[in-house]
């Protein structure tokens, strides 16, 4: 192979491409930012992140710390998963706690249960108490149609407030990540990959998942037309019938809003093949919180949700 | 979808643009929609949304349109993106918006796109909006344009009106000196020639839009660049497994570097060898555009985020009197005198506005001489001189190391887009006909 043939033999797989980019916009977070952090859930988008910012910085460390926002009402694997991970790579976590919020009567429980929008709150204070001046979200553009108006570095004000009319023009790849004290910036390394790419990256680089993301036997009862495990966190309530069904999640969040489909994809290549075909996004599959109105999700991004 | 090819060439990125009300966000919803490429909740919550309006039909454009804002007003304020794929190729879609309050959002979309898509509406032609984003893509160098000449429904899918729009637009982009144009006859509301080939248009031959998309070939490349390594970051372990590790951390914006070559870091000047390249973690002899890679040097020099590793015998000239054509994004003008500060490539430096030139009369791409200042959505010509000398390629030559940004200092506001080297906003525009065919801007 001669140095000089120009593109072909340098010309990047779709899945290199995406690495690539990400990683390019990790190391420019690292090269212009004091105080990073990871949002990290436990979910597929967050472990990919975390694993590309491994490779960014190889054979350093990774140089952020993460944060997890604990609604209280987590997949315990889910929980479990995460301390491992932390453990095995040395990582510093920062916990954020829905829980605590409502012990100290600050949060109040909402009548539906769901505790997807009181995360908002125990995020933004952290961000302020630890400083953080660059937060990265797994956030994708294909999930969502507010997501799909999202810059790779999203300025936020001093209340984390995401103004959508003034975003600022982002030319080429020359991120801008300047900013005013107690303003921060949110970076989605992950934008333009889609769920198909996530998946087909995990098989690729054996990317160790938790177990929820395949199929297997779990007790459910319906709400909303979804499936929802049943626990302690609220449900089933009267009227609800648990049953034993073969099931997988598309998504990780909170409990009680967090359905799961039904599956046989016990493997990553079934997985694959399942959301290939698959006729409903991952959110319409799973979400209820985005069913709230039309423009939930943007409501809760204005208001600093990532 | 999955079986694909699995080449970046076969992704198309690709950018949307035109004036308000002349169709984008039902023409990328048709595209969206015919190509089978929206999923059944998606589809469904458009369907309930138009039905909660009062419409009879779903209304395509709510399938693009996310801000409440916008669907309050029925405009798009900001870009979205949307990833879609065919058997045949992999798209990108910056959908940007047509108001020119939003034109800096155009300017996004299109500095990373392959092809741009400009809509008019068959009843009005050419108007200033048309104008202004076939000057920025021109200006940006989107390689491919297409015009959708939409509404045809509403002129009674008339050749005469389409050709004589055809007419004077190509005659427009050829002022331009500009990207090749494809014109293209449709109605996104009736699906004429997006997806589907119309069956009221039998007069025109060619492709329809998407075919067009497929179609197209894909060029990263404007000319030949000389590699060149923007150092992002510095990875040094100190830790007992790699105590005297240095690695700088990049992605190679153009050429090739291998193991073993000689070269020079900007701006100091410096000449070193490569040592080793790694990509991620695994070692490679050699590396080309668009790879992340950290490369480790032969001695042990003073190398830092901002610096550009060039070949040694192939280096840009370095400066601090910077020539540039710029499209001004920001509410606030920029002015003769003014500081700011000027990104290129992972290099931030103080910079002073010494003269704007000229800002470019769109009507007749007329330059108007030294205005002072340019508001937003202007394009002109800039002269900036920079606190530290800048290692600077042409953007005629490099998208990525011939294009900046400049940032008000105060509020970190990205003011302008700016491109390296001269192009049609110059105060003395050329009259060599002969030029005509070139890029030479």
């Amino acid at each position: 192979m001669t140095a000089d043939a120009g593109e072909s033999p340098y010309a990047l797989s779709h899945p290199d491409a995406l690495e690539s980019e990400a990683v390019h916009i990790l190391r420019e977070v690292a090269g212009e930012f004091d105080n990073p952090v990871i949002l990290f859930s436990g979910g597929k988008d967050s472990i990919v992140m975390l694993h590309l910012a491994l490779k960014a910085f190889t054979p350093a460390p990774v140089p952020f710390a993460l944060l997890h926002v604990d609604t209280g009402h987590n997949f315990p694997e889910v929980l479990a998963f995460r301390d491992r991970v932390v453990a095995e790579h040395g990582l510093r976590l920062h916990i954020a706690s829905v829980q605590d919020y409502i012990d100290r009567g600050e949060l109040k429980e909402r009548p539906d249960g769901t505790r997807n929008p009181l995360q908002t709150r125990p995020l933004t204070d952290t961000i302020q108490q630890q400083r953080f001046d660059a937060v990265f979200g797994g956030g994708r553009r294909d999930e969502e149609k507010a997501r799909a108006k999202e810059r790779v570095f999203s300025l936020r004000d001093e209340f984390s407030q995401w103004d959508p009319r003034r975003q600022r023009p982002e030319l080429w790849n020359l991120y801008n990540g300047r900013h005013l004290p107690r303003e921060h910036v949110r970076v989605f390394p992950l934008s333009n990959w889609t769920e198909l790419d996530v998946w087909q990256y995990i098989a690729r680089e054996h990317i160790e998942l938790p177990a929820i993301y395949f199929a297997h036997d779990r007790e459910v009862f319906q709400r909303h037309h979804m499936w929802l495990t049943a626990g302690s966190w609220g449900g089933p309530r009267a009227g609800e019938r648990t049953e034993k069904r073969r099931v997988r999640y598309r998504t990780v969040g909170d409990m009680s809003c967090t359905g799961a489909v039904d599956s046989d994809a016990d493997t990553i290549d079934k997985v694959i093949t399942e959301i290939a075909a698959s006729r409903l996004t991952e959110r319409g599959a799973t979400r209820a919180d985005d069913k709230l109105s039309e423009a939930a999700m943007e409501d809760r991004k204005r208001e600093g949700y990532f | 979808m999955n079986h694909l090819s699995d080449t970046a060439a076969d992704t198309l990125r690709f950018a949307t643009a035109g004036s308000v009300d002349d169709g984008k966000s039902t023409l990328v919803g048709r595209l969206l929609h015919d190509s089978k490429s929206v999923l059944a909740d998606q589809l469904e919550a458009v369907a309930h949304a138009s039905a909660s309006r009062g419409q009879a039909t779903p209304d395509l454009a709510l399938l693009t349109d996310g801000l409440r804002a916008e669907r309050e007003q029925g405009i798009t304020i900001d870009v979205a993106y949307r990833y879609f794929a065919t058997p045949r190729r992999r798209f990108i879609l910056a959908d940007t918006p047509g108001h020119v309050q939003y034109t800096r959002n155009m300017v996004t979309g299109a500095s990373t796109a392959e092809l741009t898509i400009i809509l008019v509406d068959a009843r009005h032609g050419v108007v200033e909006q048309t104008r202004r984003h076939t000057a920025i893509a021109a200006l940006l160098r989107v390689p491919q344009i297409v015009l959708a000449v939409n509404k045809m429904d509403l002129v009674g899918y008339e050749e005469s009106v389409f050709a004589k729009i055809a007419e004077e637009y190509t005659a427009y982009v050829k002022e331009l000196g500009g990207p090749e144009v494809t014109v293209i006859p449709i109605s996104a509301l009736a699906g004429d020639n997006v997806v589907d080939t119309s069956a009221h248009m039998d007069w025109y031959g060619g492709p329809t839009v998407l075919e067009h998309l497929e179609s197209v070939p894909v060029s990263h490349h404007l000319a030949p660049c000389a590699a060149r390594l923007p150092v992002q970051y510095v990875i040094r372990p100190q830790s007992p497994e790699h105590p005297d590790y240095r690695g700088y951390a990049g992605r190679i914006a153009e050429g090739t570097f291998r193991t073993g070559q000689q070269v020079r870091v900007l701006p100091s000047g410096r000449t070193t060898t490569i040592t080793a390249i790694e990509r991620l973690g695994t070692t490679v002899e050699s590396a080309g555009a668009l790879q992340s890679v950290t490369v480790l040097l032969s001695d042990d020099l003073d190398v830092a985020r901002g610096d550009l590793i060039v070949p040694a015998g192939d280096a840009p000239p370095t400066t601090r009197e910077v020539t540039a054509t710029v499209c001004h994004v920001a509410d606030q003008p920029l002015t003769t005198g003014q500081r700011v500060l000027l990104k290129h490539g992972t290099r931030t430096v103080k910079a002073l506005v010494t003269d704007i030139a000229s800002r470019l009369t769109l009507e007749d791409l007329s330059p108007y001489p030294h205005p002072g200042r340019l508001a937003a959505n202007d394009i002109g010509q800039v002269h900036l001189r920079t606190a530290e000398p800048l290692p600077l390629d042409t953007y005629a030559h490099s998208r990525r190391t011939g294009s900046f940004i400049l940032i008000d200092p105060a509020d970190g506001t990205t003011l302008t887009a700016g491109m390296a080297g001269e192009s049609f906003a110059r105060p003395d525009p050329a009259t060599d006909p002969a030029k005509d065919e070139e890029w030479d801007f």
